[in-house]
C-alpha cells in the first residue's frame, strides 16, 4: 500500500482518514453538509474497507450517546454533524467530556436557525465552546483528513481523554473538491496505535461509570477534566511532530501565523476564511505594507500564550469571525482579548470583524477594508459586521 | 411461538450472587427489585445502562458504587441508544457472551427515551430494554409522566376544583413496542416475580431487541406502606388495571387471564394518590378497563 | 462472595492524584451502610421457616442471604425494614421488632 493522490471534498477527505483511523463504531444522522461524510463511510463499510459497526441512529443526541456507550467498552468511535444537530446533541458533548470519552467528531460549521439556513457560519461550535471538547478549525481538505489522524492521538492520549471535535466549515471546506494526498493505510497504522483506556467497562475488573459526584467530589472531576485539556496543548505538539517524520506534512500546533514577526497590523481569523486572506496580504506586503495573519487552528485549548507572541509586536488587531454573542462580541474576539488583557504587555488596538454569518460572502475587497480599518486611528465601532 | 419445552424458571435455580447492592432506593421500592432480579438472572456479563432516574440516583453516588456488574449511567433520553453503543463497541472488539440491558423508569421510557428506544428496535440491535414503570416521576418528586394512569394524583397532576389528578391514560407501551415488530417484549409485575423472571430468562436468549415492561410500585409515590408492594403489585394484575402478555414471533399472548377480576375500587383506595376518585371517576376508570379486555382479546386472540 | 463487603479502609480522595480518571469507579464498592434507615428490623423464626426463599426473591435490597447450613441470615447493615418480607412470609415466620428510640 503507498499513499495516493486524489481529487476529492473535504468531507471525503474526512471520510478517508476516518478510514484510516480504523473506528469501531459509527454512529450518525444525516444533515447538510455533513451528508457525504457518513456516505461515503456507509459506502466504506459496505465493502469492506473499513470494517466497524455503522449505527444508523435516530437523532443526533442518539448518534453521540451511542458513541459514548461504544467508547464505554473501550471502543475507537467516531460520528459527525452539524448546526442544529449539533445542538440537539449539546448534553451529550459535556456527557462525553465529563465522562473522558474520546470520542471524535467532524462538524460541518454551519449557521443556526432562525432564519433558516445551511451554509457555513461558525455560531454552531463557537455557542458550545465551554463544554469540555477539543474544537480544532481545519482551513482545507488536507488539513481536514490530516486532523481527523491528528484527532485520534489526541484524544485517545492518556494524559488528555477528551472528545475532539473537528470543525470544517460549511460546503467551503465540505463540498470543495481539492488535490488531497491520503495516506497509505500501513503508514497510518504506524502513525495511530490502537486505543487503549482502563477508563471502560471491563467484565475482567467490572466498573461503574458515568456516576454521581456530589459537591464534596465534583469540582475535583472538573478541574482534572481542565487539567487534561491544558494537556492536550503539549501533546498537539507532540502528534504533530510523529506525523511531519512519517508524512512529511507540517502543522503549526494552536495557531498558524504569517508574518507576525514583522506585522504591524494582523488579522486573526480561523478556518477557510484563511485561505482569502492569504493572497490579499501578500499583495499588500509586496506594496510594502507590513500585514501578516494569525490563523487559530485550536480554539480549545486556546492558544494563550501562543497569540501573546503572535500579537506583540503589532499595533493593531482585527479578529474576523464567523459569529456573534449577541449583545456582547464575536467568542473569538473575547478570547483573543483576554490572552492580551492577562498578558502583560502593550496592547494593541482590537477590532472585532464579524462576517461570513449564513454564508455571507467575505471578499479580497473586505479583507483589503478591514487592513484599512485597522491603519486607521479611528477607534470606530468596536464591532463592525461586514 | 415460545418453546412450550422452555424450562419453568424455578427460584432455587437463581443466582445467589446480588449484583444491585447497597443501594440507596427508598424502602420497599420496587423497582430496585425489578433491577435486582433482572440482574440475577442476566448474571455477571452484563452491561447495564441506566439513564438519569431513581435507579441511577440511588446506585452510583462516588464512592458508593452498588452495580456488581459493569454499568454507566446513560444521558435521560439516550438509554436505547447508548445500549445500542455498547453493543455495537463490545461486539466489534470481538468480546463475546454479554448481555446489554438498559434499566429506565417510566418518563425514561415513554417520554423522552421514546425516539432512541424506537430507533434500537427498528434496528433490531441485540440488546434487552427493562422499563420499570413506577408511574410517575418519581426520583424528582412524583411528576406525572406518559405511564401514569388517569386519575393519578402527582404532584403535576394535583387535585383541586377542576382536576381530579392525571387526565391521561397511561401510553400503551407493551403495544407501541410490539407495533415496530420487536423481536420480544413483555410485560411483567413485580407482583409476579416467577412470570418476570421467566420472561427475562427468554429475553436473554432472543437474538435482536428485547422489552420488558415492569409494573414496579413505589410506597413513597403512590401512598401505601412499604412492605405492600408486593401485594399492590399483584393486585394491579388481579384487578386487571395491569396484564401480563408476551409478544413473540408477531403473535401476542396473555400469560394470565383471570376469570374474574378483582375490585377495581379496593385497589384504588388502598392508595393514598386515588383516594380523592369520587363515585364516577372509578367507573369511567371500571369502563376503560371493560374496554381494554374486550379489545384485547378480540385483536390478541387470547 | 455473593454480595460485596464495605471497603473500610477506603480513604476518601484528597489530592488531585487520588481521584479515578474519568467517572469510572469499581462495581460493587461499598463504603457506607444503610442500617440507620430502619425502624422496624426483620427477625427469622427458624423453626417456622420453611425455607421456600420468598423472602429472599422479594427484597428489593437483596440483604437476606442464604448461609451454607442452608438457613437464611439476614445482613442488618443493610436492610432498610421495609417489612416485604415479613408480609409476604407464607409461614409468617419474620417478625418485625422495633429497633427502639
Amino acid at each position: 500500500m503507498v499513499e495516493k493522490r486524489a481529487f476529492i471534498s473535504g468531507n471525503e477527505a474526512v471520510a478517508a482518514g476516518v478510514c484510516l483511523a480504523r473506528p469501531h463504531v459509527i454512529a450518525a444522522y444525516p444533515i447538510t453538509p455533513q451528508t457525504t461524510v457518513i456516505e461515503r463511510l456507509a459506502e466504506m463499510v459496505e465493502d469492506e474497507s473499513l470494517r466497524a459497526e455503522y449505527l444508523h441512529v435516530e437523532s443526533e443526541h442518539s448518534a453521540l450517546s451511542a458513541c459514548i456507550g461504544a467508547s464505554a467498552v473501550g471502543a475507537r468511535t467516531f460520528t459527525a454533524t452539524s448546526s442544529q444537530g449539533l445542538l440537539y446533541m449539546a448534553e451529550c458533548l459535556h456527557y462525553a467530556s465529563g465522562g473522558r470519552f474520546p470520542v471524535v467528531m467532524m462538524n460541518a460549521n454551519r449557521s443556526v436557525a432562525l432564519p433558516w439556513n445551511i451554509y457555513g457560519d461558525q455560531r454552531d461550535s463557537l455557542s458550545l465552546l465551554d463544554c469540555g471538547w477539543i474544537q480544532a478549525y481545519a482551513e482545507d481538505a488536507q488539513e481536514s483528513l490530516d486532523m481527523i489522524l491528528h484527532a485520534y492521538a489526541i484524544a485517545e492520549h492518556p494524559d488528555v481523554l477528551t472528545p475532539m471535535m473537528i470543525n470544517l466549515d460549511g460546503f467551503v471546506i465540505t463540498h470543495t473538491y481539492e488535490l488531497v494526498t491520503i495516506p497509505a493505510q500501513s503508514d497510518a497504522d504506524l502513525f495511530l496505535a490502537p486505543f487503549q483506556t482502563s477508563n471502560k467497562m471491563d467484565f475482567d475488573s467490572p466498573m461503574s461509570l458515568g456516576f454521581t459526584a456530589g459537591p464534596a467530589y465534583n469540582q475535583a472531576f472538573k478541574q482534572l477534566q481542565h487539567l487534561a485539556m491544558l494537556s492536550a496543548s503539549r501533546v498537539i505538539r507532540e502528534v504533530e511532530e510523529k506525523f511531519g517524520q512519517l508524512f512529511k506534512r507540517n502543522y503549526s500546533g494552536l495557531l498558524e501565523t504569517l508574518y507576525c514577526d514583522d506585522a504591524e497590523y494582523i488579522i486573526v481569523t480561523l478556518g477557510s476564511v484563511a485561505g482569502t486572506l492569504r493572497p490579499v496580504i501578500e499583495r499588500l506586503r509586496a506594496l510594502g505594507e507590513r500585514v501578516g495573519l494569525v490563523r487559530i487552528r485550536y480554539m480549545r485549548p486556546f492558544p494563550l500564550e501562543e497569540i501573546r507572541k503572535a500579537l506583540a509586536g503589532a499595533k493593531a488587531v482585527g479578529v474576523l469571525e464567523k459569529d456573534i454573542s449577541f449583545g456582547f462580541e464575536g467568542t473569538v474576539y473575547t478570547n483573543v482579548n483576554s490572552a492580551l488583557m492577562s498578558a502583560n504587555l502593550m496592547r494593541p488596538r482590537l477590532r472585532n470583524f464579524i462576517g461570513g454569518l449564513g454564508g455571507k460572502n467575505i471578499s479580497a475587497q473586505d479583507v483589503e477594508m478591514m487592513f484599512s480599518r485597522l491603519k486607521s486611528s479611528d477607534e470606530g465601532e468596536r464591532v463592525e459586521f461586514i | 411461538m415460545r418453546n412450550q419445552a422452555e424450562k419453568k424458571t424455578s427460584i432455587r435455580d437463581l443466582s445467589d450472587r446480588e449484583l444491585f447492592y447497597g443501594h440507596k432506593a427508598c424502602p420497599g421500592c420496587g423497582g430496585s427489585l425489578a433491577l435486582r432480579l433482572a440482574l440475577k438472572v442476566l448474571g455477571e456479563r452484563s452491561y447495564a445502562v441506566v439513564p438519569a432516574g431513581c435507579m441511577s440516583a440511588v446506585g452510583f453516588i462516588f464512592p458508593q458504587m452498588a452495580f456488581g456488574c459493569n454499568a454507566i449511567i446513560s444521558t435521560f433520553a439516550g438509554t436505547a441508544s447508548m445500549l445500542s453503543g455498547v453493543a455495537a463497541g463490545a461486539r466489534a472488539l470481538g468480546i463475546k457472551d454479554f448481555h446489554a440491558v438498559g434499566f429506565a423508569g417510566d418518563g425514561g421510557t415513554a417520554d423522552i427515551g421514546i425516539q432512541a428506544l424506537s430507533g434500537a428496535i427498528d434496528r433490531h440491535d441485540k440488546i434487552i430494554y427493562i422499563c420499570y414503570d413506577n408511574e410517575a416521576y418519581m426520583n424528582t418528586g412524583v411528576q406525572k409522566s406518559g405511564l401514569t394512569p388517569i386519575g393519578a394524583r402527582t404532584t403535576t397532576s394535583p387535585v383541586g376544583q377542576r382536576l381530579r389528578g392525571s387526565v391521561n391514560r397511561k401510553k400503551p407501551m407493551f403495544e407501541i413496542v410490539a407495533a415496530h415488530g420487536i423481536d420480544y417484549a413483555a410485560t411483567a409485575s413485580v407482583g409476579y416475580p416467577l412470570d418476570y423472571l421467566r420472561k427475562l430468562e427468554h429475553a436473554r436468549h432472543v437474538e435482536g431487541t428485547s422489552y420488558i415492561h415492569v409494573f414496579s410500585p413505589c410506597p413513597v409515590g403512590w401512598g401505601y406502606e412499604t412492605a405492600d408492594t408486593i401485594a399492590v403489585a399483584k393486585n394491579a394484575v388481579d384487578c386487571g388495571l395491569w396484564y401480563l402478555a408476551e409478544f413473540s414471533e408477531g403473535r401476542f399472548a396473555l400469560n394470565h387471564n383471570p376469570a374474574e377480576l378483582t375490585s377495581v375500587r379496593d385497589y384504588l383506595m388502598g392508595q393514598s394518590r386515588f383516594r380523592h376518585l369520587q363515585e364516577e371517576d372509578i367507573n369511567a376508570i371500571l369502563a376503560q378497563r371493560e374496554a381494554f379486555w374486550t379489545r384485547i382479546h378480540r385483536e390478541w386472540r387470547v | 462472595m455473593n454480595f460485596p463487603e464495605r471497603n473500610r479502609s477506603f480513604k476518601p480522595p484528597k489530592e488531585l492524584k487520588d481521584y479515578p480518571v474519568g467517572t469510572a469507579f469499581p462495581a460493587g464498592h461499598l463504603v457506607d451502610t444503610n442500617a440507620a434507615w430502619r425502624s422496624l428490623r426483620p427477625v427469622i423464626d427458624a423453626i417456622k421457616c420453611s425455607n421456600c426463599l420468598i423472602c429472599w426473591l422479594l427484597c428489593p435490597d437483596g440483604v437476606i442471604h442464604r448461609n451454607s447450613e442452608g438457613g437464611l441470615e439476614i445482613d442488618y447493615d443493610f436492610c432498610k425494614g421495609c417489612g416485604i418480607c415479613s408480609k409476604e412470609c407464607r409461614q409468617k415466620a419474620i417478625r418485625m421488632e422495633s429497633e427502639g428510640e
